[in-house]
């Protein structure tokens, strides 16, 4: 059981962390590893852990600790190492505003509200699941429409089951795991239904979550309207087209109870919009440098607040460099200077960190449009890899060395991922 | 068994109203509603505009009672602590034969001594609301129009109709009305419960007539016309400030933009006459023919922007007009029809029934010690810091967080189910939890949670409006479950 001990807040903190998940815990052991005596982590839980808590499937864990494990385990670890560490820690908090330099201000039932001065602070709030409102599907408003994450959060922490026959609305990967838990439990799975051609979620899921379970995908096609006066009773559902049209005519009814969307992950930045961070419209999140430090002064940012990730692991990864760099910022230490941006190309949605350094050794993550197989990574013309593929459910990851760039003296890069052969060399 | 001198059957807003004026009374009162909460039906889906007042034809009992219940809007909303205030509306037209409308609903207008009507010039539209569309040639402007969050109207109603005595039982259709010997009243089956009383107003909304004929009395037999609304976006907050009617149609005053009290934009509603009367689907057609319509009136507006999206269904009399009063069968009273401007004209047809239950020999007496006010809900997303800082050290509840994206506190939540919340509709039109960009993806277990210790409802059986509309469905364990229809 992850708790907390009763805290009494200092008024000098070095570094502030808003958001107690994976991002959080592994930013404010960063920081500490980085020299911050004074660390504050903050979560509006009652527990720690963030969604970890609700992920009670294995998978989590191969890169950071090398061995398989659920995500309670993998947060309790961390949380271990948060109280061995001796880091402060307020649960039940929630960040009311912020001002970079001053600190937060913070409502909980143990503190009030308080007002709590930082040298740095850590953005780690997360993400939020896009509702059925977002596609706006016609129909009734029945109860038994919600997010697959709510219906992982009512199946296990609460013990509860959302319903009997479940249809899934697109292809993300909290979607296909409760695929696979729900028929664990016995519940029918009448499908998943993507609107895109392309499935969202991570190959692996789909084939131990859909494949292994005998629960059909169902590409370009959509939920085209919801049945029910008081609890879902059915839905229709119909191809899409490739111009994005929805044949509703040529559809089928399906008798369901329960509708679960996975649709989507938007990154929580309220309080990225208080602190008028600067925004890239592409991942929802704000632009951060290569020590994940963002266009304020002492304003760090790490996980999912900065763009949607598909393992916890690669988020600690992300959330260790923030903490680290907030530690080093909070004790007096320069950041290191970029002298590259980064700037989305062919084929790529976006990539994080916005800016890198030639003198260093980076990791860039990318989003890619389309997929592909056999491609190139290419960035600017001073330097290209060869990728074993591409798809948009699998955030792309590459080290960038300062041998990869020698040559180059700085300035901005076109990053594209194209086909193998255009992305050969004349 | 009960017995009352008055069963007000329908928890509506005009139930909700004349419940609240007997309260003020030393009558025995009941409120008899079908759903799970006070309005659940109509009500709820009521685009909330307390109309100016020069809208309706006087020679229609809607239309004569639109200005009279605009004025009484302001006392309400004092005495009872919902949020109102007068946005003021344009209704825009766009060549001459939509100006004759405007010369028409002036002159209307000033026949009914409502005050501040202005013609406002295209230059004039431009400069107050440059959202509209440059086409519009002219704008009659209005003052008086006024927002609330209907809901809200409803459920502080009948708290104060309660905290007077008023007895309320919910999730209670009234299935069979049996007359009492030598005209002593009625009985009535609602719910599981035989109640008695010596006057029955019926202000069931769509399903009016068929509880008419349960008690032999004639009256209008009610069709139900559908009106599908849009929220929009809340970046859009003060795209258009004021409400925007185009000149009117025959059967609605036509697809509005309202900026909602709490500052939302909302586009609708339709007017479809539909034979089923529980028909609240959205439909794409809908959405097509609000969007063509609003976006002639505001250009910039988007179906992008929509956030969410419901349907409400009118109760709409034969004659298109209110029936309000006696029947043909004695102390079987009615209040049907009830449409647009229904929510405006409320506190007057509350008076309107009172006067015509003492007609029929009611002793009305008033009751010295009823309280007509209720202490304003609190609300810590809007309120001051110091004022913020008052509520946390009277209550740390004040301190939690429970709903982020509208700073919804679990105090908050708490005060909901304390004053009459049974359901997560109930908590969510109270508080605005689950109201915010996550529709509650975050809050819903808490709320589902806080509903389990301070209501006593066990957590399998939080529903989200009417019995039926279960979240949870069975343990996980294998313990048996509900079963759902499907």
């Amino acid at each position: 059981m992850i708790s907390d001990r009763p805290q009494d807040l200092r008024t000098d903190y070095d570094v502030t962390v808003v958001g107690g998940g994976p991002a959080g815990m592994a930013a404010a052991l960063g920081a500490r590893a980085a020299g911050a005596e004074r660390v504050l982590l903050l979560d509006r839980d009652q527990e720690a852990g963030g969604i970890l808590n609700q992920c009670i499937h294995a998978g989590f864990g191969l890169h950071w600790f090398g061995e398989e494990l659920t995500g309670p385990e993998y947060a309790q670890r961390f949380f271990e190492n948060v109280l061995e560490e001796d880091l402060d820690v307020l649960l039940g908090a929630y960040v009311l505003d912020a001002a970079a330099g001053d600190g937060v201000r913070v409502a909980s039932p143990t503190v009030g509200l308080a007002t709590v001065p930082s040298r740095a602070i850590v953005l780690a709030m997360g993400a939020r699941e896009r509702t059925r409102a977002a596609v706006r599907i016609p129909g009734s408003r029945p109860e038994g429409v919600m997010t697959a994450g709510f219906a992982q959060k009512l199946v296990n922490q609460e013990g509860y089951l959302p319903g009997r026959r479940v249809a899934i609305l697109g292809s993300g990967d909290i979607g296909l795991i409760m695929a696979r838990r729900l028929k664990l439990e016995g519940v029918d799975v009448t499908g998943v239904y993507e609107l895109q051609p392309h499935a969202n979620g991570s190959n692996r899921n789909i084939v131990q979550c859909l494949d292994d379970f005998d629960v059909p995908l169902h590409l370009a096609t959509t939920i085209a309207e919801i049945r029910g006066r008081d609890r879902v009773e059915g839905i229709r559902v119909a191809p899409v087209g490739e111009d994005g049209r929805v044949d509703v005519a040529a559809g089928d009814d399906v008798a369901c109870d329960t509708v679960l969307t996975s649709i989507g992950l938007i990154p929580e930045n309220e309080l990225s919009r208080t602190l008028r961070l600067r925004m890239d419209p592409a991942t929802g999140g704000p632009v951060v440098g290569s020590a994940m430090e963002t266009s304020r002064d002492g304003v760090f940012a790490c996980g999912n607040v900065v763009h949607v990730h598909d393992l916890v692991d690669h988020v600690s990864q992300e959330a260790d460099l923030a903490g680290r760099s907030a530690g080093a910022y909070a004790t007096g230490s320069l950041l290191p200077e970029d002298n590259v941006r980064l700037v989305p190309g062919a084929n790529v949605r976006a990539c994080v960190p916005h800016t890198i350094s030639t003198d260093r050794t980076h990791v860039v993550h990318l989003r890619v449009a389309r997929a592909m197989e056999a491609c190139t990574l290419r960035l600017g013309d001073v330097h290209e890899r060869p990728l074993r593929y591409a798809v948009p459910g699998e955030m792309t990851t590459v080290k960038v060395r300062p041998r990869a760039l020698e040559g180059f003296a700085g300035g901005t890069l076109r990053v594209d991922v194209v086909p193998r052969e255009e992305g050969v060399k004349a | 068994m009960e017995r009352h001198d008055v069963a007000v059957i329908g928890a509506g807003v005009v139930g909700a109203a004349l419940a609240r004026t007997l309260s003020l009374t030393r009558t025995s009162v009941v409120l008899i509603e079908a759903q799970s909460e006070a309005g659940f039906g109509t009500s709820k889906a009521n685009s909330g505009i307390i109309h100016a007042g020069h809208h309706g034809d006087p020679a229609t009992l809607k239309g004569a009672l639109e200005w009279p219940g605009n004025q009484a809007w302001d006392a309400l909303a004092a005495e009872l602590g919902f949020a109102f205030r007068r946005i003021g509306e344009l209704t825009v037209a766009f060549d001459d034969a939509e100006r004759a409308h405007l010369d028409l609903l002036e002159a209307r207008g000033r026949a009914k001594g409502v005050p501040g009507l202005e013609r406002w010039d295209a230059e004039r539209v431009r400069r107050e609301e440059p959202a509209l569309s440059h086409d519009v040639v002219e704008a009659l402007y209005a003052p008086t129009a006024g927002v609330v969050n209907p809901y809200e109207a409803c459920y502080t109603l009948v708290e104060n109709a309660v905290r007077n005595g008023v007895e309320a039982h919910f999730d209670a259709p009234v299935t069979a009305v049996e007359a009492l010997e030598d005209g002593g009243g009625f009985a009535l089956q609602a719910g599981g419960r035989r109640i008695e009383a010596r006057y029955v107003v019926n202000a069931a909304g769509l399903y009016g007539d068929a509880l008419n004929a349960l008690a032999g009395a004639s009256g209008p037999r009610l069709r139900a016309r559908k009106g599908e609304e849009y929220l929009l976006d809340k970046r859009l907050q003060g795209y258009v400030e004021r409400l925007v009617f185009p000149a009117p149609s025959a059967t609605s005053k036509g697809t509005l933009i309202i900026p909602t009290y709490d500052g939302t934009l909302m586009v609708g509603p339709t007017a479809h006459e539909t034979d089923d009367k529980e028909d609240l689907t959205t439909t794409a057609e809908g959405a097509a023919e609000v969007f063509e319509k609003v976006r002639r009136l505001a250009p910039g507006l988007q179906p992008s922007d929509t956030i969410a999206q419901f349907a409400g269904l009118r109760a709409v009399a034969e004659d298109d007009d209110f029936h309000v009063g006696a029947t043909d069968v004695p102390r079987w009273l009615q209040a049907l029809g009830i449409q647009s401007p229904g929510l405006t004209a409320a506190p007057v047809l509350a008076e309107r029934l009172v006067a015509a239950l003492a007609e029929q020999g009611l002793a009305l007496e008033p009751d010295p010690d009823a309280e007509p006010t209720l202490p304003p809900p609190v609300r810590f997303a809007t309120a001051e810091p110091v004022v913020q800082e008052a509520l946390v050290a009277r209550d740390p509840a004040y301190a939690t967080m429970v709903c982020r994206c509208e700073w919804v506190t679990e105090g908050e939540i708490r005060d909901a189910i304390a004053r009459g919340a049974r359901t997560l509709d109930g908590i969510k039109f109270r508080t605005r939890a689950g109201m915010g960009r996550c529709q509650g993806g975050f809050c819903r277990l808490r709320c589902m949670e806080l509903l389990e210790r301070d209501a006593g409802i066990a957590l399998p059986d939080v529903r989200k409006h009417n019995p039926g509309s279960w979240v949870a469905i069975a343990r996980v364990d294998g313990t048996p479950g509900r079963e759902v229809t499907s």
